[in-house]
């Protein structure tokens, strides 16, 4: 952002500094002002719809009669001279209340938003107090909206925020406001379930209750009960920031945490409802060994409090090798002390060798190229965006919705230049039209976003990264360009790109690991080079997969074929398994063998085949019952705390190892604080881990930060069906955070903030008091630590050459991607129910020519065999996808164990063929 | 009057057909084009108009001329691109047909009208936005543009000048929000009429959010005359006793003798209207008071008949000239049951996009009906006048609901005790009196 | 599936506009011409030919009165209730119509004749009160009775 002069403005008559290029309201409320508003959001700006933010403006000094106007849309300009506390204008705000709740049916105490309401808020906030209608309220009928988000329209004052967010910012199409006068209605067509990947944001952007979390209320509990902590989403690698609330030790809830770097606003669903898998009845919760019975059936043995030690204690001595598999779903702390109990020689990392390598190449490129990793919100700003074979919009759906936001950038910025203000919305979007800036995406098939771009390329992973390598070619004669043609469609690109990328001065590469393509993250490399070569402001955005994908990349270690060697080969009798399912990240035989040896120990906190497998399995907990550190694709350390104390014998991870070092003799690690502070004083790459958030020692005058509201109730009596003696709080040495209402009330420092919530402002909107301007970054900076950074440009790495050949289709085989689903390709979400509800249904795509010469039809059975592996599936055709390519959605159930891209084989079933002619016979 | 008194009216044919091009052609049709084209540069034209004190017809009565000055010319965004020109027939204010009068009489007055209009502006397209309800003038517009586009009066390189407009007839499907120009904008996008921010104003940043000027249909209309005759002529048709030009064309409605409406000096007094054109009350029927413009002006009553009906001079009295269509209530209609329509009209066409109209216009339908039935409070009054305050300009998001509290106003003040008398009698003392 | 008529009229309606959406309001109003109203099915037809979501058509299609979206009768008739014809003897005119036909607003006759539908001033104030039944306009309806004549040269 261009620096602006600052002009002055009085309030009451008293001067004020600002900046010129905001409203009124942006103004007021980043003094400090309290002042009502319901249509405006800092996201999505002005339109001045609900009139609540009513000021008076005056002329000059002397005007004493001044004039009502909306703080929304009333620039701050130089001697701009309003009255918040004018008798007019305070009457008029009341009235606008008055006129909200003619209809509002005050059902309070059975709302869901009841105690985090912005229309409870605003309404003691302007004094209105009594109803003077004795007439019938409207009613509407409410909508099936889908397992996410549930509806009662009668309680809607018609802020227009809901299609704003969902239509305008996050540019879905399946909802809409319907009818005209006091009848407006908002909501679908008709029912069903609504598509936007971030329809949970209505729960938040809704001022009332009309758009409410469905889960939560499947077990409600009242803001003001709900016990939460600070948190990092654990579904895809962005790192966004939220808030888990808890109660009767289950998660009731995820909200979005304001950070002004990453997420802002908000979260995309996945991150929102994925949380229930922490509240699975299959959670493991004690720890056990296996024996055999007599007839070679599995025991399972519980091990008591007092007799894990002593057992673990003695698998460790009588080991022969111990070698330890990390994990990118577990935190620093927890991958780092498995590294150094097994010591470094004998710590694998938990990601499959295929992965292994692309994130290993990532952050070389990253901390040895001259491009710097953009925080999401620099992607949203950015002002042109080429994509290189990630699916974003199903790897890591933020970064979808922050392009889409980039997408403007280029118009709006033409249309502030003529004179429209960037917070006056409709005005903007009206001027802005359907232009759009530079957008282009290259992937292996079409994606959620697609539409939104300038240009598309859909082919094999090399040829994309051969359009990639084109295009840096094009832009820097010093960037090797590929021999031979690239695919027409791509061809034709190259010049459009390199010459919009060329126009842009903050242009943003995205790629990352979806692809499973080396070529395709080298060749995003090369075209960000070329551009920061020629002077621009670029970025470089990767994708890695999972919440520490980075932070596990950094740590190092072997790759896991590695580790099948050393069980095969018995240097190691013992294994470790960290959060880890092997059998994700190698084929089932690898897997087996390394499973194979003489003791495997799974920490983890639900079943799955490595669990299955293990000889003695230790409970872990979920990230919200645990403190620690992920590190996100742009290298950002960042803390999550604990948010409650989990039930059973469920232990951290780092906290299960920590005593396995105690029990080899070694070191034990009390906190958190110790454990980050020996490593970030061993491995250099984590030197700025403590920074990232306060230590557990951090005061405020003295007192803890409490995670527990102040009306926090029951607290005497939540335990009273199992003791009526009131327990003393768990206490808590990993964090300033304390388990009750006591403590500090005011602002913590933005790592620590675990609700927003200021005197007045008891919903989500309390966060403008958070920030030090609204819409800007949190108080006191926003959290996170950055691990990496650019290396300095001499240093810089050269151009990639490696440029692979142009993708050729082979006789008889497909060349098999992955495709990626937002729901259903992560894992954790997936078990969640509501999440599980719109996981798709297993199938392959493939080219409807290349489906015609199999002669198989959409939804026909067919077999696939990749690496061995057979898997039966139902044919989708996408003409999107390249012939000879086939597009396999990684992750949905029973889709996993292969690397891809493979090349495969696809066969159909004995008399599937032949049935399904005779029902298109029956048909016709 | 002669013809040239009334330029708008005085060429309609006696048997109420539209006027086919070379009958308009005759009456000196599309001489003023030519002229504009061959003679006069587009800031001429502009010139001529600022100069005659045309005003907006539409209700607002904004200086045409510098509302045509404000369309970008220089070399910003705005400037360069496609410009509009947009006609407004949408006519929906009750109490006024003025519009469609002239649409269905003498369509190529109107096409002429824009054509200069665009000539001016520099526009290259143009829009009429015809109300759903018009039937008639769509056929007369449609046939007429038709026409034109056949002599080359609309196309391309329009009689050799190297000027192009294209027009459009776009049909509105209701809603009285499709008149206030912004609205207007969006529903001919395609899109929901609600209102936009101004600024910026649709002369900035309009239809697709080019420059756009819209304009009445009577507005229009009058240009083609102010080029052909000079702005010193068309500031002469004025009674001249405030500084707008031209004529008006004045109606009445409601139970007067010769309800219609009339092309008279800008400045004629109310009492003339009423009294002369309009043929004074029905046998049997007393004046009680009127709405001097359509619905969304302030009552006035017998002693206001004298105003000069121009813009300046029925604000002095409290009202708005507005359209210019007097809506006239005798004695034996309920004041309330017609505030009741009033406001029902204005509720139910609120766009429900600010909430004091969409909730505040409801609660008043809401208390009227029920002092018309007899149910009413005696805090109702004070309320409805409290509504009538708090929807004022500026408190709203745009003029409708501002429009609905002049009459609410100036209504329950000046016939407070039928209101009163409703609610102490519990019911509607002319509904008695009828059954 | 839309008809091959609507289909001609629509495209040549969207001539009038750069976008395809922008030309939606008078589409619906073509397709209403040709089936009476706007079922569910033709607002997805129409919304697919349009480019546009059946919640995008929808979002406008309900803003605007003269777009039905419910069943309505062969012929519509629409009975100011405006100001001017208020004035002048209105609700004898709906009372007597609605006696006549025996629906009250927003009812269809049970033979599916009529639909009686309430309507902003139409425009014809001079010869209020008015109503409009399908594209004619019937003004000047004083006594009310003179609409019984009008009704019976619609079938
Ligand atoms: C609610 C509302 C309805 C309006 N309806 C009309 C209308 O039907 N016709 C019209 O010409 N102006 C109407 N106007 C005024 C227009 O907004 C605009 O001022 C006018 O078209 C400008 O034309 P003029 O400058 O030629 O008067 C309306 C305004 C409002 C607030
Ligand atoms: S005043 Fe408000 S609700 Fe009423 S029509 Fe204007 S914008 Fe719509
Ligand atoms: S917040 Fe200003 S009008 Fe809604």
């Amino acid at each position: 952002m261009e620096d602006k002069k600052l002009v002055t403005v009085y309030i009451e008559d008293k001067p004020y500094r600002v900046r010129p290029d905001q409203s009124m309201l942006d103004a007021c409320l980043s003094l400090g002002f309290d002042l009502p508003y319901f249509c405006w959001h800092p996201a999505m700006h002005s339109v001045g719809a609900c009139r609540q933010c009513a000021v008076k403006q005056f002329k000059d000094e002397n005007d004493r009669k001044g004039m009502i106007v909306m703080a929304c849309m009333t620039p701050a300009g130089e001697g701009t001279r309003i009255s918040i506390k004018d008798p007019e204008a305070v009457e008029f705000r009341a009235k606008v209340i008055e006129w909200l709740m003619l209809n509002h049916p005050h059902d309070c105490p059975v709302c869901d938003e009841g105690g985090e309401c912005h229309l409870q808020d605003m309404t003691v906030m302007t004094g209105h107090a009594y109803r003077r209608t004795r007439f019938r309220k409207r009613t509407h009928r409410n909508q099936y909206l889908g397992p996410f988000v549930n509806h009662e329209m009668n309680r809607c004052i018609q802020c227009y925020r809901c299609v704003r967010f969902y239509n305008d910012y996050a540019g879905g199409r399946d909802f809409g406001v319907f009818a005209a006068h006091d009848n407006v209605y908002f909501g679908r067509q008709e029912d069903g379930v609504l598509e936007s990947e971030f329809s949970g944001n209505l729960v938040e952007v809704c001022p009332t209750g009309v758009f409410t979390d469905r889960t939560l209320k499947m077990h409600y509990t009242r803001k003001w009960d709900l016990q939460t902590a600070p948190s990092v989403c654990v579904h895809c690698g962005l790192g966004c920031n939220t808030i888990p609330g808890e109660r009767y030790g289950t998660l009731r809830r995820i909200r979005n945490r304001y950070n002004g770097q990453v997420n802002g606003y908000f979260i995309c669903d996945r991150g929102r409802y994925g949380y229930e898998f922490a509240n699975s009845a299959t959670r493991i919760r004690r720890p056990y060994r296996i024996t055999y019975g007599k007839a070679g059936e599995k025991i399972e043995n519980a091990l008591e409090e007092g007799k894990v030690l002593p057992h673990v204690k003695s698998l460790l001595q009588g080991a022969k090798g111990i070698i330890g598999i990390g994990s990118p779903r577990a935190s620093l702390e927890a991958n780092y002390l498995l590294k150094k109990f097994c010591g470094p020689g004998n710590f694998y990392a938990g990601f499959s060798d295929a992965e292994f390598n692309l994130v290993g190449r990532i952050i070389s490129v990253l901390t040895g190229g001259p491009v710097k990793a953009p925080a999401l919100r620099e992607v949203a700003e950015a002002d042109a965006v080429f994509v290189l074979g990630e699916d974003v919009s199903g790897t890591a759906p933020m970064l979808g919705l922050a392009i889409r936001q980039a997408v403007r950038q280029k118009p709006v910025e033409a249309v502030i230049k003529s004179g429209i203000p960037a917070w006056n919305d409709y005005a903007v979007r009206q001027a802005v039209q359907n232009d759009k800036g530079p957008f282009f995406i290259a992937t292996s098939a079409a994606t959620r976003i697609d539409s939104l771009a300038e240009g598309t390329f859909h082919g094999a992973p090399d040829d994309i990264a051969r359009l990639g390598f084109a295009v840096a070619a094009a832009i820097s004669p010093e960037a090797p360009a590929p021999d031979g043609s690239l695919p027409e469609a791509a061809a034709g690109l190259v010049p459009r790109i390199a010459a919009r990328l060329r126009e842009a001065k903050r242009p943003v590469i995205i790629s990352g690991t979806g692809a499973g393509s080396r070529a395709v993250i080298e060749a995003a490399f090369n075209v960000a080079k070329s551009l920061f070569d020629s002077g621009k402001d670029a970025g470089l955005c990767y994708v890695a997969a999972e919440c520490n994908s980075i932070g596990l990349g950094l740590m190092g270690g072997k790759s896991l074929r590695e580790a099948v060697g050393a069980v095969r080969e018995n240097r190691a009798d013992t294994v470790i398994v960290l959060e880890n399912d092997i059998f994700d990240r190698l084929s089932a035989p690898e897997a087996e063998a390394l499973l194979s040896a003489r003791q495997v120990i799974s920490i983890d906190h639900l079943p799955n085949h490595t669990v299955s497998m293990a000889h003695t399995v230790l409970p872990a907990a979920v990230f919200a019952e645990g403190t620690g550190t992920f590190v996100s694709n742009e290298g950002r350390a960042q803390r999550f705390y604990r948010v409650y104390v989990p039930a059973g014998q469920v232990e951290e991870s780092w906290r299960w190892l920590s005593e396995f070092l105690a029990a080899s003799a070694g070191a034990k690690f009390f906190t958190v604080d110790d454990v980050q502070r020996a490593m970030a004083g061993e491995l250099p790459a984590f030197g700025g881990v403590p920074a990232a958030a306060p230590p557990a020692d951090f005061r405020i005058s003295g007192l803890k930060i409490p995670r527990q509201p102040h009306r926090y109730s029951g607290r005497t009596s939540i335990h009273a069906d199992v003791d009526v003696n009131e327990p003393k709080p768990p206490a808590d040495p990993d964090s300033p955070l304390s388990f009750s209402m006591e403590g500090f009330d005011g602002r913590p420092p933005s790592a620590l903030i675990s609700r927003f919530w200021a005197p007045g402002w008891n919903s989500v909107q309390a966060v403008n008091k958070f920030q030090s301007e609204v819409g800007g970054r949190l108080r006191g900076g926003d959290p996170g630590q950055r691990l990496i950074g650019p290396a300095g440009k001499e240093k810089s790495l050269p151009y990639f050459t490696g440029i692979p050949a142009p993708f050729t289709r082979l006789e008889g085989k497909f060349l098999v991607v992955p495709l990626y689903h937002v729901f259903g390709s992560e894992k954790l979400s997936a078990l969640s129910p509501p999440v599980s509800e719109l996981v798709p249904s297993p199938y392959l795509a493939l080219n409807p020519e290349d489906a015609g010469e199999l002669g198989c039809t959409e939804g026909m059975e067919i077999r696939l065999i990749v690496e061995d592996v057979f898997f039966r599936l139902a044919a989708r055709l996408d003409a999107s996808i390249a012939r000879g390519v086939a597009g396999f959605p990684l992750g949905l159930p029973g889709l996993h164990g292969i690397t891809l891209p493979s090349w495969g084989r696809i066969g159909i079933p004995p008399g599937v063929r032949e049935a399904a002619e005779e029902s298109g016979e029956d048909r016709a | 009057m002669s013809n040239a008194e009334r330029p708008l009216t005085g060429d309609f044919r006696a048997d109420g057909r539209p006027l086919g091009i070379g009958e308009y052609e005759k009456t000196g049709g599309y001489l003023a084009l030519r002229r504009a084209l061959k003679e006069m540069s587009p800031a001429g034209v502009m010139d001529e108009v600022k100069d005659s004190r045309l005003r907006g017809r539409g209700g607002a009565g904004f200086p045409t001329g510098s509302k045509w000055s404000f369309v970008p010319s220089g070399a910003d965004v705005f400037s360069s691109g496609p410009k509009f020109i947009v006609a407004n027939a949408d006519e929906m204010e009750p109490g006024t047909f003025k519009d469609r009068i002239l649409m269905e009489n003498n369509p190529h007055m109107l096409i002429e009208g824009m054509l200069l209009g665009a000539y001016a502006t520099g526009a290259d397209c143009a829009y009429i936005f015809v109300r759903g309800e018009y039937f008639g003038s769509a056929r007369a517009i449609g046939k007429a543009v038709a026409e034109a586009y056949g002599k080359n009066y609309l196309g391309k390189n329009i009689l050799g000048s190297g000027f192009n407009l294209e027009m459009h007839l776009h049909m509105s499907a209701g809603r009285y929000m499709c008149g206030e120009e912004t609205g207007l904008l969006n529903s001919l996008e395609g899109k929901r009429a609600i209102p936009r921010t101004k600024p910026p104003y649709p002369q900035v940043s309009g239809f697709m959010g080019r420059p756009t000027v819209v304009n009445n249909v009577e507005t229009l209309c009058n240009v083609p005359h102010i080029i052909r005759n000079g702005a010193e002529w068309f500031r002469g048709l004025s009674r001249g006793f405030s500084g707008d030009g031209g004529t008006k064309i004045y109606g009445a409605s409601g139970r007067v003798k010769r309800p219609g409406a009339w092309e008279l000096p800008i400045g004629t007094t109310a009492r003339e209207i009423l009294e002369e054109h309009a043929g004074g009350m029905r046998d049997g029927f007393r004046f009680r008071g009127l709405l001097p413009g359509g619905a969304s002006t302030e009552f006035l009553l017998e002693e206001h008949l004298d105003v000069r009906m121009d813009f300046d001079s029925v604000q002095k009295v409290g009202s708005r000239m507005g359209t210019g269509t007097m809506i006239i209530l005798d004695d034996r209609t309920c004041p309330v049951g017609m505030q009741l329509s009033l406001q029902k009209f204005f509720a139910r066409e609120s766009c429900g996009w600010c909430t004091p109209c969409r909730e505040g216009l409801s609660w008043v339908v809401h208390m009227l009906g029920a002092i018309e039935e007899g149910q009413g409070e005696m805090e109702d009054i004070d309320l409805l006048l409290e509504q009538a305050r708090l929807l004022a300009p500026g408190h709203t998001f745009c003029a409708l609901a501002p429009g609905a509290a002049e009459p609410l106003g100036s209504g329950v003040k000046y016939f407070r005790q039928d209101f009163e008398r409703h609610i102490r009698e519990k019911h509607c003392p002319w509904k008695i009196k009828n059954s | 599936m839309l008809s091959g008529a609507e289909l001609n009229e629509i495209e040549k309606e969207l001539r009038a506009y750069s976008d395809r959406k922008m030309g939606c309001i008078g589409a619906l109003k073509i397709v209403q011409r040709h089936r009476g109203w706007i079922t569910d099915e033709a607002l997805r037809d129409l919304a697919g030919y349009l480019e546009m979501t059946p919640d995008e058509l929808d979002s406008v299609a309900t803003f605007y009165p003269l777009v039905f979206r419910r069943q309505v009768g062969r012929h519509v008739i629409l009975v100011c209730d405006s100001v001017s014809c208020y004035n002048v003897g209105y609700e004898e005119l709906l009372w007597h119509l609605m006696k006549r036909l025996a629906i009250g607003l927003g009812q269809t006759t049970a033979d599916g004749r009529f639909t009686l539908l309430p309507a902003a001033c139409l425009g014809v104030c001079e010869s209020a009160p008015a109503i409009m039944i399908d594209a004619d306009v019937h003004g000047g309806l004083e006594p009310p009775e003179k609409v019984d004549q009008i009704l019976n040269s619609y079938e």
